[in-house]
């Protein structure tokens, strides 16, 4: 029984990391030998899909555009949401449920419906090709889960933390900030991590909302590869990249997922 | 938790009502206003009522693309959901397993979504990828770019490759979260393994799996990325998602006001489901 408990997960993970593994191989050929030759491993080890890359202005600029809009978004969606899921876990007011509930809405808004109607508002708005406009539309999805995930963990801190805290004399801001978010801190961690998850992995709004200066490495990665035929090998490369930011957030919240999670009220 | 009526719980969820009225209200409206007009380019627009509306609910080619979209969330769905529960329920609790299952496991979530589609696009090529040219050697006939059915293979299991994981780590989260207390208790009554699942975990689970359920839906429902690089909507139109079809029709052959009328018929659509959803599992916390 014990050895197959095991099993389940470690299957998965082999299934997982197969086509990141494939994607890896690749980067590490060049594109001659992905098209002419099948092997399991590189049989021509180059770093050269790398080095374009890192000398390439318009490929590394697209890596550092994309975490500016994905840190601005992650830190707005907290920020805004923190007090807001407070109110929702704490008070009754009028239209709460349905405020609650609208919200939800536009996180269920397929992004291809907004696509060209946020192009034209961001540009009337003088927004467009900008990282504030790409951190600002990424919020019609990440602001109404921020908020249902912050509720859940708040709504499980028993109330009487509050109210002890009025009694010994403490203010709002300070309670809230020296008492109530430390409290929270793991939720606050999911948060941020589903936030940034969100911001970094979509593509179609950040796509339609620039055009050189902000442009995300997403988008540049199709560009490319439609430009110059499929530069296959470039493309691993570029691909494997965009999935080291991911790694290193997931390294930072490790505890915080463990710990979080096992707070258990998502 | 009994709450305390306070209407200055305004104030707290300005920021957020403005934020995301900021980029709700005057898209949603402009997708409204088109929905109703017929336009000829250069700002010259002509009413024309629900006609978009009723072209829309009666074109064969909308029923076809709903009609798979449904197909396939349900099938996402179908999988994902045991297949995640599963694994939680399968992880190791404590030791050094448990950040190496979660960091690597939470991997796929964090991978740009047409990078996703890339690579599995080189993953299955039949010719140079590990998938195709193995499931080949084994002698099957499989060509995702060619044969609708394997193509259906390919997407969902892409899908399944890229989500699972958010259910695992939810229903991780909801398991965790119970007491040892009911456990031993468990054991005291002499419970099999299946009444410990069904009277003790999943109802513990009952929250996170709801999230888990909506994101699942509402994502798989939405799924453009990830098909528009792996098939394109191919061959020919098997893999022609709701919003594959959408954007073909608005961004490529220019139809603001069908598109428009399909939008706002594709939004109520998920919001309808999600409201069913929502309040079915939501009514036993007494939040609706």
């Amino acid at each position: 029984m014990k050895k197959i408990k095991w099993a389940v997960p470690t299957l998965y993970i082999i299934f997982l990391m197969l086509p990141i593994y494939w994607l890896l191989n690749m980067s590490f050929k060049s594109t001659t030998e992905i098209i002419n030759v099948y092997s399991l491993w590189p049989q021509d080890f180059t770093l050269d899909n790398y080095k374009t890359i890192f000398t390439d202005s318009t490929w590394y600029m697209g890596y550092v555009n994309s975490i500016t809009y994905t840190v601005f978004n992650t830190l707005i969606s907290v920020s805004a949401a923190l007090p807001a899921a407070y109110a929702f876990s704490r008070y009754k007011f009028l239209g709460d449920k349905h405020l609650f509930f609208w919200l939800l809405t536009n996180r269920m808004a397929p992004p291809a419906v907004f696509a060209l109607p946020f192009f034209q508002f961001y540009s009337s708005v003088n927004l467009f090709d900008t990282h504030i406009a790409i951190a600002l539309s990424h919020c019609l999805f990440n602001i109404p889960l921020a908020v249902w995930i912050l509720e859940g963990f708040m709504s499980a801190v028993p109330k009487e933390l509050d109210e002890t805290a009025y009694v010994d004399g403490y203010s709002f801001p300070k309670f809230f900030f020296k008492i109530f978010i430390p409290t929270i801190a793991a939720g606050i961690g999911i948060t941020m991590f589903f936030c940034f998850m969100f911001s970094w992995v979509e593509l179609l709004l950040a796509k339609t909302l620039t055009a050189t200066i902000a442009k995300p490495i997403a988008a540049i990665m199709t560009r490319t590869s439609s430009t110059s035929g499929y530069e296959l090998g470039l493309l691993a490369a570029a691909g494997s990249l965009t999935i080291l930011p991911g790694a290193v957030v997931i390294y930072f919240v490790r505890n915080y997922i463990a710990k979080g999670f096992a707070m258990g009220r998502v | 938790m009994n709450k305390t009526l306070n209407q200055k719980a305004w104030y707290f969820v300005i920021p957020v009502f403005a934020l995301v009225a900021f980029n709700a209200v005057v898209p949603l409206m402009t997708v409204v206003n088109y929905s109703f007009q017929e336009t000829f380019g250069s700002n010259v627009f002509q009413w024309e009522g629900t006609r978009w509306f009723k072209e829309i609910l009666h074109s064969e080619r909308f029923h076809a693309s709903l009609g798979r979209q449904f197909i396939f969330t349900f099938i996402i769905l179908l999988i994902q959901l045991p297949l995640g529960i599963a694994i939680a329920l399968t992880m190791p609790k404590k030791g050094w397993g448990v950040p190496v299952c979660l960091i690597l496991m939470s991997m796929p979530l964090l991978i740009p979504w047409n990078v996703v589609g890339a690579m599995w696009n080189i993953f299955a090529l039949p010719d140079i990828g590990f998938l195709g040219n193995s499931l080949n050697s084994l002698g099957f006939d499989y060509n995702f770019t060619q044969q609708s059915g394997d193509a259906w293979f390919t997407t969902i299991l892409m899908d399944v490759w890229h989500w699972t994981s958010l259910v695992v780590l939810l229903s991780y989260a909801g398991l965790n979260s119970i007491q040892p207390a009911y456990y031993q208790a468990a054991e005291i009554d002499g419970a099999s393994r299946w009444d410990v699942f069904r009277y003790i975990e999943l109802p513990k689970m009952k929250k996170v799996l709801t999230l888990a359920i909506l994101l699942r839906f509402m994502d798989s429902f939405m799924i453009y990325t990830e098909p528009f690089v792996l098939t394109g909507g191919g061959p020919g139109n098997a893999t022609n998602f709701l919003s594959l079809d959408l954007v073909k029709m608005a961004l490529g052959q220019f139809d603001l006001g069908p598109a428009a009328a399909m939008s706002l018929i594709y939004f109520l659509i998920v919001l309808l489901m999600c409201w069913v959803f929502y309040s079915l599992m939501m009514k036993d916390e007494g939040r609706t």
